[in-house]
């Protein structure tokens, strides 16, 4: 392609975007932003901005592991559900059902609140290596979302592993293949390639989910805006602001993962 | 276990209290999302260029910041807008009641989930039944109530069964916000007794049974709405 031909359909998309209604609506909303830069009070950011990095950062932190170990711990519960013995499938089946049917923020108290006050009760768990850990909040909100993830994933991944077509893996097993090869080659990398489109969606969920571990006590960014609100009696700013921070960081994750997306393979099946 | 029973010493009748209020708020905000959702889908398949960009827009905003963020903002701006509205028009400040805050807002959020998931039950309506009903001469009312919704309903019945088992679980979220529903009640009950474990086992009991309820009932609507259809599994 010349570069004539690529400017000419650069400005036929601009065209597309640009007509002349949605020019008015830009300009409104330009509008609208500047008058909230100008009519709302901010003299607040430059005292509270480095504490909001650290939130962002510690939400972003949140977010990767829980879906890292979540979607590890997902891969077993579909592989368990699609084809395992009844004595592993009812387990991950039940498993999947308790989390989905159950809210988040109650399973984030029932660890937090629940076990927490169960454990100090027992003298072998305050004298071993874990204690540091279990009295601080973060593990139980980390433990509380990588199980919510791995349970909705898990059904996900329960459809994938089921939807690859089974000529593939008659095709594996009269190469000679052994049955974990056959996994690690052919039947997880489908089914990922399947489950891919929902895995976008279920991290965006994840990343949305993740400020009910302020409630817990964990300083993520939520938190930081809470604090903002209580010192300065200001109420919609902080949330406006954090508003548009998680709207940026889902039109990250929802832009990474389209790139992702593009490099599979098509085909499949 | 004693401290579960219904009666005084026991805290199970504040636990079924708060349950009852959790559906309450579940069914007034799916009611009030599927009417914002209906309204939405048409807006967005049928109506005018700027309709179109500013449903976008709702949708899009709506779904990609937190519910915990949303809830917070709405609840605050909206009794704080009502209020300044009344007092505008020489009325004095009312207290919006807990109960019709909490379906406004979770309403408002639900109806985006269920414009997209409306408008795409819409568009996979065989495009012939519309065509038929406009050759008939319909109007666009009566081809609405008699064509198009009832023509939907199999392709949204299962998005929209997600919805409702959402809502029941976005309204532990208006525990943050400070309305007594059940995991507040649970938290309530928790502290006093400290039967932590308890309570929120119990309370994790009770969301559950009303999943599994809804499941059943689901169940039995999305038969009910494919009534003349042929079977999915047959046509695999």
């Amino acid at each position: 392609m010349t570069a004539e031909a690529i400017a000419i359909n650069m400005a036929a998309r601009a065209s597309i975007w640009l007509k002349p209604h949605r020019i008015v609506l830009i300009l409104i909303a330009l509008a609208l932003v500047l008058c909230a830069a100008f009519f709302m009070r901010w003299d607040w950011l430059p005292q509270y901005w480095e504490m909001g990095l650290m939130g962002i950062w510690r939400a972003l932190w949140i977010l990767a592991v829980t879906c890292a170990l979540g979607f590890a711990l997902a891969v077993p519960l579909g592989l368990a559900q699609a084809s395992g013995p009844i004595w592993f499938s009812a387990p991950a089946k039940a498993f999947c059902t308790i989390i989905r049917g159950t809210p988040l923020l109650l399973q984030l108290w029932l660890l937090y609140y629940g076990l927490g006050s169960v454990f100090p009760q027992y003298p072998w768990i305050r004298e071993s290596w874990l204690w540091p850990y279990l009295r601080q909040a973060w593990p139980y909100a980390v433990v509380a979302l990588t199980f919510s993830f791995a349970g909705y994933e898990g059904e996900v991944m329960r459809g994938a592993f089921a939807g690859v077509p089974r000529g593939q893996l008659e095709a594996a097993r009269a190469f000679g293949m052994s049955r974990w090869k056959i996994f690690r080659r052919i039947w997880l990398p489908q089914a990922f390639y399947r489950a891919l489109p929902t895995l976008t969606g279920e991290t965006v969920l994840q990343l949305k989910s993740t400020p009910l571990v302020a409630t817990i006590s964990v300083i993520d960014i939520f938190a930081v805006s809470s604090k903002v609100r209580q010192d300065t009696y200001l109420t919609y700013e902080p949330l406006l602001l954090l508003a548009l921070i998680y709207m940026t960081i889902t039109g990250i994750l929802v832009f990474v993962f389209s790139r992702i997306e593009a490099r599979i393979p098509v085909k499949i099946g | 276990m004693e401290l579960l029973s219904p009666v005084a010493p026991g805290w199970g009748g504040t636990l079924l209290v708060g349950l009852l209020h959790s559906i309450e708020i579940a069914v007034g905000a799916t009611c009030l999302g599927l009417m914002i959702g209906t309204a939405g889908a048409f807006g967005k398949l049928y109506g005018g260029p700027v309709t179109r960009d500013l449903l976008a827009v709702y949708t899009t905003v709506v779904r990609a910041v937190p519910e915990l963020v949303l809830i917070l903002l709405l609840y605050y701006a909206g009794t704080d807008l009502i209020n300044q509205v009344l007092t505008a028009m020489g009325y004095s400040r009312v207290d919006i009641s807990g109960l019709a805050a909490g379906i406004f807002v979770l309403g408002f959020v639900q109806g985006a989930y269920s414009t997209e998931v409306i408008r795409g039950a819409i568009l996979a309506i065989p495009q012939g039944q519309i065509e038929a009903a406009r050759a008939y001469g319909m109007p666009p009312g009566l081809m609405l109530r008699r064509i198009t919704l009832p023509a939907m309903l199999p392709f949204a019945i299962p998005g929209l069964a997600n919805l409702w088992l959402i809502a029941t679980k976005d309204t532990a979220l208006l525990a943050v916000v400070g309305f007594f529903e059940l995991t507040l009640a649970t938290r309530q009950a928790a502290g006093v007794t400290k039967a932590y474990l308890l309570f929120y086992l119990a309370a994790g009991a009770l969301y559950l049974a009303l999943t599994l309820f809804s499941n059943l009932i689901i169940g039995r609507v999305e038969a009910w709405s494919r009534r003349g259809m042929p079977s999915v599994k047959e046509a695999r």
